[in-house]
């Protein structure tokens, strides 16, 4: 499987919001590259026709129905907020493109 | 604290103990030994004592008791509790005060059991020594130089060592198997759905499940009985009635086929834990059971497939600790910055390592090869099991390669992640698993015996489980523990 | 440069809020307005161990949109996690549908003038909607009460080729979301909000141009303004020689312009994985049955019957079918209709006299006073002749007021119209007696004289003599 270089752990960093220390990136490009490398069998295996199983047990959706109840009250909703402005939940200016 | 659900209920119910006295005494047990083993992250001594009394009134009232009511008991720090806090072992969750409560902790509480606190865990469980809490290790009651296994450390230690009479983990790759296994305590990981993840912190969806850990089977079944069931707020949850699961315990193995998986069996056990497993066998096989020679040929996919399931999944799950509604929060120059700080402050090595491996695999152009190719060969796992269950009743396997290790001993992520290469298949596949405690080693560790059923047959875990655990008869205090306690043990010894 | 050489290319990507009580995937509740949040749980803010359930309703609605647009519906479809980071997406990812969506390959029929054109419709998924930031200076505030209200995003095939035709398909589906009942598509609360992705080629070529995205046109103006604006700067740069640019372009209403989102440090990569937490949502049979149960008949397909089997006009059609409880009134009324080839004189009884005063008084037409019963019933005096249309028209404006029957009010008016010939040839031969010189003048040629005659039988029965059968009296009469 593919090894992974400086810049793409460096994008993946972005991708997933980690702050790392140069050498946090040094030791991650290692360790994921190891890591991948262990899984060599996976890149061997034959799945051909093989549906992914993407839920450990075979349900159908089950759905609620359209009842409304109670809310938290605005100070439960607000109540783990590092930073809040009244009744709202404060962050720092948005300088970068929302990306929807 | 070494009475069993049974005992505490028995002796509640007849008057000869308060549930106000029980919770005296944990507490003062866990102030005199938890300093050093380290088990707990928070108690809520208030609570526990507030609902104790209630207890005691409800019984000089006569009123009717819940089917755990006085007994004490610990969960694991990543099960959601209404003003507890709840940290799920990281350091980006310190401080925050949860505004609900988890569906199983909800179900204690009305069957009258007494929360006392929540106990350590490898960071989001993502470990299998509870070495990556970010607040303390936990030590093993056995040997405090050993690990007490991973993730639900601080739970199976706090069983183990008489602080609780029973504990509730997490297991997502073998989270309540192993460290149980390590610390000669009963851990059940139900089937997938079986028990509502409703307030559990999620580390890999799909493959996360609550289950009990205790000193016997019987309290397993007890405790399973009592958080099992289908829960409209789990969308994963299964509608299906849940059985008496005490009704089948004292079954024996007499006719029961018990499946060998030959891939289980190989190369790079543990002399004592195989010695420990072969006597086993025999005594299945002396007491009637049948021993069948089965393949699981998929079983060398199971870690890697596992190790791209549930990073994928964690690093999706763990998006939401974006510093903005609840826990901590490093300020940056603008938003992408705070982001990136407060993530990076507060999430552990293992975490950030995991994160990365699953943004990595679920990236544009790597899907197909990583994340996508692992769920189809799941899904070849899963098969191997199906095809299996048509020639056993129950697999039987080793729980963990080896015993309990030292602090340090597998620092390479590589390495640590082979501790669970016995117990994630089951996780990939849904099935339940019962790790019992079924011998030691030479040097006196104990060690598990883990057994795998088809979905939704716990019954036939518990019935073998509890087979095993009247042969093995494993009632010695852990000797650490042992160690760090003033006068003797005053309490009735598991059954 | 010349527009004519170019023609544009437009997809439009649309969002509606469903019109359900509770959120997609929790109980907590629906409110334009409501105190920040102050609609929220576990869910919605992505606390935790939190997890999400889906809402029957919201699936019932996205199906009827899939039905009424004659999509695909798919037997076994599948939330994913759509990832990015932003203050107003709690979770750090919205769950939406991407590889396995609910509805695909249907069309909108839109009315452009008096022609009907079929835009062809990607697909139609389940998603989430965010919580909402508002920028304040240096920071930001975040209210999640919208978070997690149910949305369908319409995508349509980049098949429609004006701006006029962006906006008329935009009207188009807010009338049929509010015509299935599945939405309040209040535009001023934002139940509609439409992204366009807009190219331009020179005519004749087949490749595509790159494409810019316009977001924030959530009006049927701004559609409109933006994609011509956007045309016409593609135009300008391509017959300039220049490129365009691959990107995200705001539009900014009061200025008349869009500007480039600020650039971005990363290229967009969401890592959709199908939802773990959410097994495959399936459409069982008795859920589609009701779907069609309930299913209206729909917009243009009632154009086209009004038009072609009652003869409607084509305006009057469509301004009928401009609403769903305009149209059902109107059908209402013919039902009650004994004759049914009147359908033109009702639809003008309606579109004029009741649309009028509805209107005057700032009444909708679910709250008109009068029930298409009445006004039937009112029109099949006129059409029988039992009273004139202007008395029609007087009796019409009291039964509106008061509510009384028109056959009552007409009755104790005695304003019912003379037709017979007995009444009337005694009342002619007494106006042709009092104007002697008139009767002169018609006589020598002067036919214009002929209305003064019928004015004098009119003043003389109060206006209740039928003008055919006076005229017909009188011309005999003034012959001879
Ligand atoms: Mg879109
Ligand atoms: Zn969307």
């Amino acid at each position: 499987m593919a090894q992974l270089s400086r810049t793409e752990v460096e994008e993946i960093a972005l991708l997933a919001r980690l702050h790392l220390e140069p050498d946090e990136t040094t030791r991650l490009e290692t360790e994921l590259a190891a890591i991948l490398e262990s899984f060599g069998a996976l890149a061997a295996a034959n799945v051909e026709g093989i549906a992914p199983m993407t839920h450990a047990v075979p349900v159908d959706l089950a759905l609620r129905g359209d009842q409304v109840e109670p809310s938290l009250s605005v100070d439960d909703a607000l109540r783990g907020a590092p930073k809040r402005a009244g009744d709202v939940f404060l962050v720092p200016a948005i300088v970068t493109g929302k990306s929807e | 604290m070494s009475a069993t659900i049974a005992d505490v209920t028995r002796r509640i119910a007849a008057g000869e103990v308060t549930a106000e006295g029980l919770v005296d005494d944990a507490f003062a047990r866990i102030g005199t030994i938890d300093p050093h083993l380290g088990a707990f992250l928070a108690l809520d001594e208030r609570g526990a004592r507030q609902t104790a009394r209630a207890i005691d009134k409800a019984r000089s009232a006569n009123e009717p008791l819940g089917p755990l009511a006085g007994v004490p008991i610990a969960l694991k720090d990543n099960l959601v509790t209404k003003d507890l806090a709840t940290t799920a072992g990281s350091r980006i969750l310190e401080g925050w005060l949860p505004p609900y409560d988890a569906h199983v902790v909800e179900k204690l509480r009305a069957a009258g059991a007494i929360i006392i606190g929540k106990t350590n865990l490898d960071e989001f469980g993502m470990g299998s020594s509870t070495e990556r809490s970010a607040f303390k290790p936990t030590k093993n009651p056995w040997d405090l130089s050993l690990v007490p296994g991973g993730s639900s450390g601080g739970s199976a230690a706090a069983v183990a060592a008489n602080l609780c009479v029973a504990s509730l983990g997490t297991d997502t790759g073998g989270s309540i198997r192993q460290p149980a296994s390590f610390c000669g305590v009963v851990g059940l990981k139900p089937t997938y759905g079986r028990v509502s993840r409703w307030g559990v912190i999620a580390y890999a969806s799909s493959l996360d499940q609550v289950g009990p850990i205790t000193k016997t089977v019987a309290d397993a079944a007890h405790l399973l009985q009592v958080i099992a069931g289908h829960d409209p707020r789990d969308a994963t949850s299964l509608p299906t009635a849940v059985p008496n699961f005490a009704a089948a315990l004292e079954a024996g193995v007499d006719g029961l086929r018990i499946g060998l998986p030959r891939e289980y069996f190989g190369e790079g056990i543990d002399p004592g834990v195989r010695a420990a497993l072969d006597e086993t066998i025999e005594a299945l096989r002396a007491n009637g059971a049948t021993i069948v020679d089965i393949s699981l040929p998929h079983t060398h996919l199971a870690l890697p497939a596992y190790y791209l399931v549930a990073p994928a999944e964690a690093s999706s799950n763990l998006a939401r600790y974006d510093g903005v509604r609840f826990g901590k929060r490093v300020e940056g120059v603008d938003l992408l910055d705070m982001y990136k700080r407060s993530r990076g402050a507060g999430f552990g090595p293992e975490v950030k390592r995991r994160i990365m491996l699953g943004t990595y695999a679920l990236r544009a152009g790597y899907y197909d090869a990583y994340y996508k190719r692992a769920q189809q060969v799941r899904a070849l796992i899963k098969r191997d099991f199906d095809e299996a269950f048509t020639r056993c009743d129950v697999i039987f396997t080793p729980v963990a390669p080896t015993p309990a290790f030292a602090f340090g001993a597998k620092a390479n992520p590589v390495d640590m992640y082979l501790a669970d290469v016995f117990t994630l298949s089951c996780n990939l596949a849904g099935l339940p698993g019962l790790s019992v405690p079924c011998g030691f080693t030479k040097a006196g560790l104990p060690v598990g015996a883990q057994l795998l059923g088809k979905p939704l047959d716990e019954a036939t875990l518990l019935r073998t489980g509890a087979a095993i655990e009247r042969w093995a008869d494993i009632t010695e205090t852990p000797p650490g523990v042992a160690t760090l306690e003033p006068k003797p043990d005053q309490g009735t010894q598991p059954s | 440069m010349s527009l004519d050489d170019f023609e544009p290319v437009i997809g439009l990507e649309i969002h509606v809020q469903l019109a359900t009580h509770a959120k997609a995937f929790s109980p907590s509740g629906i409110e334009f307005g409501a105190p920040p949040n102050s609609l929220t749980d576990p869910t919605v803010l992505g606390l935790p161990g939190a997890l999400p359930v889906f809402n029957a309703a919201a699936l019932q609605c996205a199906l009827a949109l899939g039905v009424a647009t004659g999509s695909q519906i798919r037997a076994r479809s599948r939330f994913s996690r759509k990832h990015y980071f932003y203050p107003d997406q709690p979770k750090g990812y919205q769950i939406s549908q991407f590889d396995e969506p609910l509805c695909e390959h249907g069309h909108l029929d839109v009315l452009l003038g008096n022609t009907v054109k079929r835009v062809e419709l990607q697909r139609i998924h389940l998603e989430e909607d965010a919580g909402k930031n508002m920028h304040v200076g240096s920071v930001s505030h975040v209210d999640l009460n919208r978070a997690g209200i149910p949305l369908v995003e319409v995508v349509t095939a980049p098949v429609i080729t004006s701006a006029d035709e962006a906006a008329e398909f935009m009207r188009s589906l807010h009338r049929l979301v509010r015509w299935l009942g599945i939405s309040e598509a209040d535009m001023e609360r934002g139940h509609l909000r439409c992204d366009a992705n807009v190219s331009v080629r020179r005519k004749g070529e087949d490749r595509l141009g790159t494409r810019t995205e316009l977001k924030n046109i959530n009006s049927f103006k701004f559609v409109q303004a933006a994609i011509e604006h956007e045309i016409t700067r593609q135009v300008r740069i391509v017959d300039g020689g220049g490129r365009i640019e691959r990107e995200t372009r705001l539009w900014d209403a009061n200025a008349g312009q869009s500007a480039p989102l600020r650039s971005k440090e990363e290229a967009n990569d969401y890592r959709y994985f199908p939802d773990p937490d959410l097994p495959p949502l399936v459409v069982e049979g008795r859920v589609m049955a009701e779907v069609l149960r309930m299913l209206p008949e729909l917009p243009v397909p009632r154009f086209q019957r009004y038009t072609q089997e009652l003869g409607l006009a084509a305006d009057d059609a469509k301004t009928l079918v401009g609403e769903r409880a305009l149209a059902d009134y109107f059908d209402a009324a013919l039902a009650a209709h004994p004759v049914k080839t009147s359908a033109r004189t009702l639809a003008n009884w309606i579109l004029t006299e009741l649309l009028g005063a509805l209107n005057a008084a700032g009444v909708e037409i679910a709250a008109s006073p009068m029930t298409p019963e009445t006004v039937s019933a009112l029109v099949v005096l006129v059409e029988t002749g039992a009273i004139s249309g202007k008395i029609g028209k007087e009796i019409f404006e009291e039964s509106y007021r008061t509510g009384e029957a028109p056959k009552t009010i007409v009755e104790r008016r005695g304003v019912t119209q003379i037709s017979d010939e007995a009444t009337l040839v005694p009342l002619i031969e007494q106006v042709i007696i009092a104007n002697p010189k008139q009767v002169e003048g018609y006589r020598g040629g002067k036919e214009s004289l002929f209305s003064f005659f019928v004015g004098q039988v009119m003043k003389a029965t109060q206006g209740r003599a039928n003008p055919v059968v006076t005229a017909e009296l009188l011309k005999a009469r003034l012959k001879g």
